[in-house]
């Protein structure tokens, strides 16, 4: 998995990311944790990009990054045609107003001590958008939007609403200065399956009708098929395979895509169950493996993935995977460019 | 330890709750966790608790396990394990049964550690107490134990401490500390919920071979209803405290009866059905359990409810032997065809009020 390439990356895309790299110090030893290591994808204007991995394989390290929250260590992200490395911190304030994030724990992500309106409306105060009334009038259009009775709610408190209810405050509260681009990180794994639905369906009402991109990262595979145009699989800090949903889960061609699809429970009790093709747990990002970082785990590793990385590249229509020997489509195996 | 496991019997029932109830004082009113609940596990069959946050299920494992504080606890009901009562039992004689017979593994194995003893000296302290072993064998059957449960270098593990373990392994170590005196039942409370997928698939695989090994029980408390599928014989489904639907696995995902069973189904992203398909919710959310909905407690969020939902309980009810549900409009009966045309035809566009 070790993903390197860009054969990936399309040419009208609102959001692009080439090269990423984001890697934090380990103390004052000198080692460093390799959370993103050079990887690059892109989301189109109205897309849902959905990207899954198991914990610590810096998939919030990436969304972070793309809100230069820290700034990455090195790599572009190119926002509307901006280069957001480029901007400063004050330039990069006013950028941050199209792009919004929504986070795992609703219940703590909302200021405890403040009314829900006044969650909704800080937004608009900071950036003075309008008058009072009319930021108070735009934030209970938007509670009401995402099905928050404004009357009921708006001077109530975070702790007396559920986890499902906190989550649409949240979601309200990015939603409030219209951002073209949305970052939803594991934005329903706290919450039950029921009300899970109720926020997904609500996060594909509001794309629709707002014409939203949305970022989507989380660990349940299905929940991602359900809700992404377009998957990136990440592993240790690398790109595996990127392809639309119903072709990824159909026909995985990374060896990990398929393990990660492979364990997922199956809700049916007559199914047999998956054999365990992995053993084990995702190494330290402090001394990733060599070669394509899947290969200790992988259940096909020959030599070659162990001394070299293999690039992405296309084996399917709209289909990229970076593998020496991939699950399906791969030929000729191909090497390495960047 | 061996010995005891041959000398076991190798069917029977192992366990009978009945009318078992569980409510907390609190300074808001009493709150009516567990509300009289009746079922019974037979040696060596495993059975699944499902249910969404809120509805239960933990409390009413470690009620049945007796793990419940003393204060502002209101108890009632029987648990009968092979025919001695544990509801009346003194803290002393339910001791000698934590561990040695009934055994329990948590959700978060970060925090079931204690972080300031070693691996070694936690596994094989169970071990000196309840079968009476010395020192050196405790520690040789605590490795072997650690070999079992597919930990890499046991023997550097015995030396280390919980937080020098990744999250799979330490949940490793607690299967094995569970695992440990050889009880005749696991209670296993979200075992997987704090593990990533592959790890998840591993551990599942894991307690389901030393449970056949053992011959032992296991009641399995989650609300992933894909975990329930592959690793159970039967299932209780819960909702507001209490049992809505209990049922032999394959007969409850072929003929589901209570339509909050149904409901939880549906709600779930499947992997089988194309990417945005629109998910069918649960309006609303579960009831606040100090002063519960009269009549059926789904009626409020349930499609099919009508006036008799909100003013007469349903009793549960056999649907075949084996399966019982509580529902007045049960999958399959004429309101519940009536209402699911009517949603068809609005393409399920049923959301939160």
């Amino acid at each position: 998995m070790a993903g390197t390439g860009k054969s990936h990356l399309r040419d009208d895309a609102v959001l692009r990311v080439e090269d990423l790299v984001v890697e934090f110090p380990v103390g004052r030893t000198g080692l460093k944790v390799n959370a993103v290591s050079g990887i690059s994808f892109d989301v189109r204007r109205g897309e849902t990009l959905g990207i899954v991995g198991e914990s610590g394989c810096g998939k919030s390290t990436t969304g972070r990054a793309i809100m230069q929250l820290p700034r990455p260590t090195s790599g572009q992200v190119w926002f509307e045609g901006t280069d957001l490395n480029s901007l400063g911190t004050d330039e990069m304030r006013k950028l941050r107003t199209k792009i919004q994030m929504i986070f795992q724990d609703p219940i703590s992500s909302l200021n405890p001590r403040r009314s829900v309106l006044d969650i909704v409306t800080e937004p608009l105060n900071i950036w003075k958008i309008g008058d009072k009334a009319d930021r108070e009038a735009t934030a209970k259009a938007v509670l009401e939007e995402v099905g928050i009775d404004p009357a009921a709610a708006a001077g109530r408190r975070a702790h007396q609403f559920s986890g499902g209810q906190c989550q649409r405050i949240s979601i309200a509260r990015s939603l409030v200065l219209s951002p073209s681009l949305i970052i939803c990180d594991e934005p329903v794994s706290a919450l039950d399956v029921s009300v899970q639905a109720q926020v997904l369906n609500l996060l594909e009402d509001l794309k629709r009708d707002r014409g939203l991109t949305l970022i989507f990262i989380a660990h349940d595979l299905a929940v991602v098929k359900n809700i992404s145009d377009r998957v990136a699989v990440m592993y240790l800090g690398k790109m595996c395979e990127v392809a639309e949903p119903d072709s990824l889960f159909a026909q995985p061609a990374h060896p990990y895509s398929k393990v990660l699809i492979d364990s997922i429970p199956v809700v049916d009790p007559t199914a047999p169950l998956a054999e365990i093709a992995v053993k084990g747990e995702p190494p330290s990002p402090v001394f990733p493996p060599s070669g394509c970082r899947f290969n200790p785990r992988c259940p096909n590793a020959q030599d070659r993935c162990r001394t070299e990385e293999p690039a992405i590249r296309e084996i399917a229509p709209r289909h990229f995977v970076a593998c020496h020997y991939p699950l399906y489509g791969g030929e000729a195996p191909v090497s390495v460019r960047t | 330890m061996k010995l005891q496991a041959e000398s076991r019997r190798e069917s029977g029932r192992l366990l009978e709750i009945d009318d078992l109830y569980t409510y907390f004082s609190t300074p808001i009113g009493v709150v009516k966790s567990v509300d009289h609940v009746s079922f019974g596990l037979d040696r060596g069959r495993r059975l699944g608790i499902v249910g969404e946050s809120g509805c239960g299920k933990t409390v009413l494992s470690r009620s049945i396990m007796g793990l419940l504080p003393r204060r502002n606890v209101v108890r009632g009901g029987s648990v009968k394990f092979e025919d001695r009562e544990l509801t009346t039992m003194s803290l002393n004689e339910r001791r000698k049964i934590w561990g040695a017979e009934m055994a329990m593994i948590f959700q978060d194995p970060m925090t079931s550690l204690n972080p300031v003893i070693r691996i070694g000296k936690q596994l094989s302290e169970p071990l000196q107490i309840h079968l009476g072993y010395d020192r050196a064998t405790a520690m040789e059957t605590a490795l072997r134990l650690l070999t079992d449960v597919g930990i890499p270098e046991p023997e550097k593990r015995l030396k280390q401490y919980a937080h020098e373990l990744s999250g799979g392994m330490r949940q490793r170590v607690m299967i094995a500390m569970a695992l440990a005196c050889g009880p005749s039942v696991l209670f296993a409370d979200e075992p997987t919920t704090a593990l990533d997928v592959t790890v998840q698939a591993q551990i599942l695989d894991l307690i389901e071979k030393q449970r056949r090994d053992r011959n032992m029980s296991l009641v399995l408390v989650t609300h992933d209803l894909g975990v329930v599928a592959g690793h159970t014989d039967d299932i209780i489904v819960m909702y507001a405290g209490q049992i809505v639907e209990k049922a032999p696995t394959t007969t409850l995902f072929a003929d589901m009866k209570m339509p909050y069973t149904e409901a939880l189904f549906r709600s779930i992203p499947k992997l089988e059905s194309p990417s945005h398909t629109r998910l069918v919710t649960i309006g609303g959310r579960p009831p606040n359990l100090i002063s519960p909905p009269t009549g059926c407690r789904f009626s409020p969020r349930c499609h099919y409810a009508t006036d008799v939902c909100t003013t007469t309980p349903p009793e549960l009810r056999e649907a075949s032997p084996g399966h019982a549900f509580a529902c007045h409009h049960p999958v399959g009966s004429d309101r519940w065809h009536e209402v699911n045309v009517s949603l068809s035809t609005t393409n399920r566009q049923v959301e939160v009020s």
